[in-house]
């Protein structure tokens, strides 16, 4: 039976008005400017453009703000607001192989074309804490060097030309690709559906699973064939214009992993291919990304399924952060009804057990009682 | 479709990307210095909604969905009858409409010279100056390989 209850409006109100008080905290410290954050949380920003599955920084930072830093809470803000906006169709395509690069480096290949280009990396760095930060002194501008404009081929077209890697994921012409934000996830999935998951999938998650991957869970002994971030052109086909109308540049990440594969019934020994892209600089989550495709194509490529990194449902069904959080933070909700009723049954099981296991102490309690 | 057709919505094009590229800031800044017409009547908002971005698999494969972004359009009607679109990222509603009007202004030929030199040229030398900074600054941290010679020679 479920039993409305009523009350509590005043003290929802209260603690509404402490989490603001709260999340301004100290009036003497100045308050962040959303500008602030774009610039200087950016890569912040950039995990709640891509978990949020929304691009636009300055919302993203609003949701920073508004959620205390809490990420997860930032994500689901940009959900939520999605969801309120009219949707104006999907876009063209982008070429990553158009890139305007920022960064660019292949594990694989030391010469390719166009080169290996660190961009602002924290790897090689010493991970020590910069007392100077805190301090907030000046910073060096970045040194410039003259160099042609150069072609930059995605490393999957290198490989290709010795017919040795698989080649770029083909689904037949007819498909239209499916979209997770319009119909209900349905098992097993095509590789399209599954990638779209995994772009928005919570970074923790698929970095967790990426490595179990290779601590020997599914071991499909990857190489970074490249990792790329860089703006792309947005182009959107509207029935008002007679050509593909241009929307701007957005920054992504991708990753093209290259593993080894020794064969199956259903494929000859080569290297086969995971794939990472996601919204803004975030190489760690494009890697997490490319790593679990790869190991969810398990099927396809005729190789055992033995580990929860190839387990489609298991790893789709709980990517999503936003899902997971609401349903292990609903429990912190009132379930009165609920619990009394299972405290009526664990005291009924209870009762019975002592009957069954000690009758004399049953008796005594009987005896005590009257 | 014909030669001159084809340069010309080649260039509405390009001059569209410009706009869209371009910060609503400067947009705004280089339209009251050039003294363009602003007068339009909007037959569509300036509203904002979402596009959903495509990507490939693999990079060239087929495509799949990576998520949203948000869009502003506008659709104007100039005095003349003249009508102008744009569609651009983000959520500036004075810069969606201030572009489709300079579609629309860019297709009358008495403005056409005033949009391209004193509206497009100097945002597209800002974003080319741009782009050029940042490709620079990209290019000097590209790793430069050199062989240690190990032995007697």
């Amino acid at each position: 039976m479920y039993v409305a209850v009523k009350g509590g409006e005043a003290a929802i109100a209260n603690a509404h008005r402490l989490l603001a008080d709260r999340r301004r905290g100290d009036r003497s410290v100045p308050a962040l400017r959303l500008d602030q954050i774009v610039e200087q949380l950016a890569l912040g920003v950039d995990r709640v453009m891509s978990e949020g599955s929304l691009y636009d920084r300055e919302l993203a930072a609003l949701a920073i703000v508004q959620a205390r830093g809490d990420m997860i809470e930032a994500i689901f803000l940009v959900r939520a607001y999605r969801t309120t906006l009219p949707r104006f169709g999907y876009t063209k395509a982008i070429d990553t192989g158009a890139m305007l690069v920022e960064r660019r480096v292949s594990a694989t290949y030391k010469d390719l074309p166009g080169g290996q280009l660190l961009g602002p990396t924290f790897d090689y760095t010493h991970r020590l804490l910069d007392p100077e930060l805190a301090a907030g002194g000046d910073v060096a501008e970045p040194l410039q060097r003259e160099s042609e404009a150069e072609a930059m081929p995605r490393v999957s077209a290198i490989l290709a030309r010795e017919g040795l890697i698989e080649p770029d994921g083909e689904m037949s012409q007819d498909h239209i690709p499916g979209d997770i934000t319009r119909e209900p996830l349905e098992f097993p999935m095509a590789r399209d559906i599954r990638l779209q998951a995994l772009s928005r999938g919570d970074e923790g998650f698929l970095l967790a699973l990426g490595y179990s991957t290779q601590r020997g869970y599914a071991r499909n002994h990857p190489f970074v064939g490249e990792v790329r971030i860089g703006e792309v052109e947005l182009e959107l086909d509207v029935p008002e214009l007679p050509f593909a109308v241009p929307l701007g540049s957005v920054r992504v990440t991708e990753c093209q992993m290259v593993n080894q594969f020794k064969g199956s019934a259903k494929a000859p020994p080569q290297f086969t291919r995971g794939y990472g892209l996601v919204f803004g600089q975030s190489e760690r989550k494009a890697m997490a990304m490319a790593l679990c495709d790869r190991a969810l194509r398990a099927s396809e490529l005729g190789e055992d399924v033995v580990a929860a990194a190839q387990d489609e449902e298991f790893v789709i069904s709980h990517s999503d952060n936003v899902q997971a959080t609401g349903f292990v933070e609903h429990l912190k909700l009132p379930h009165y009804v609920d619990f009394q009723a299972e405290l009526d049954l664990v005291r009924r099981m209870r009762a019975e057990y002592d009957a069954r296991e000690n009758p004399a102490k049953v008796e005594e309690k009987r005896e005590a009682a009257e | 479709m014909r030669g001159q057709e084809a340069r010309d919505q080649a260039e509405r094009k390009a001059i569209m990307a410009t706009l869209a590229q371009s910060p609503g800031d400067d947009i705004a800044r280089l339209w009251s210095d050039a003294g363009l017409p602003s007068e339009a009547e909007l037959l569509r908002g300036p509203e904002t909604g979402l596009v959903t971005v495509r990507g490939r698999i693999g990079g060239g494969g087929a495509p799949f969905n990576v998520g949203e972004a948000t869009v502003t359009r506008a659709t104007v009607r100039l005095p003349s009858g003249q009508v102008g679109h744009c569609y651009t990222l983000g959520r500036d509603k004075q810069k969606a409409r201030l572009a489709a009007i300079a579609d629309a202004l860019w297709q009358e030929p008495v403005h056409r010279e005033a949009v391209e030199t004193r509206l497009v040229a100097p945002l597209r030398a800002a974003l080319v100056e741009a782009r050029d900074r940042r490709h620079a600054e990209t290019a000097a941290t590209k790793v430069d390989f050199f062989t240690m010679v190990r032995g007697e020679d």
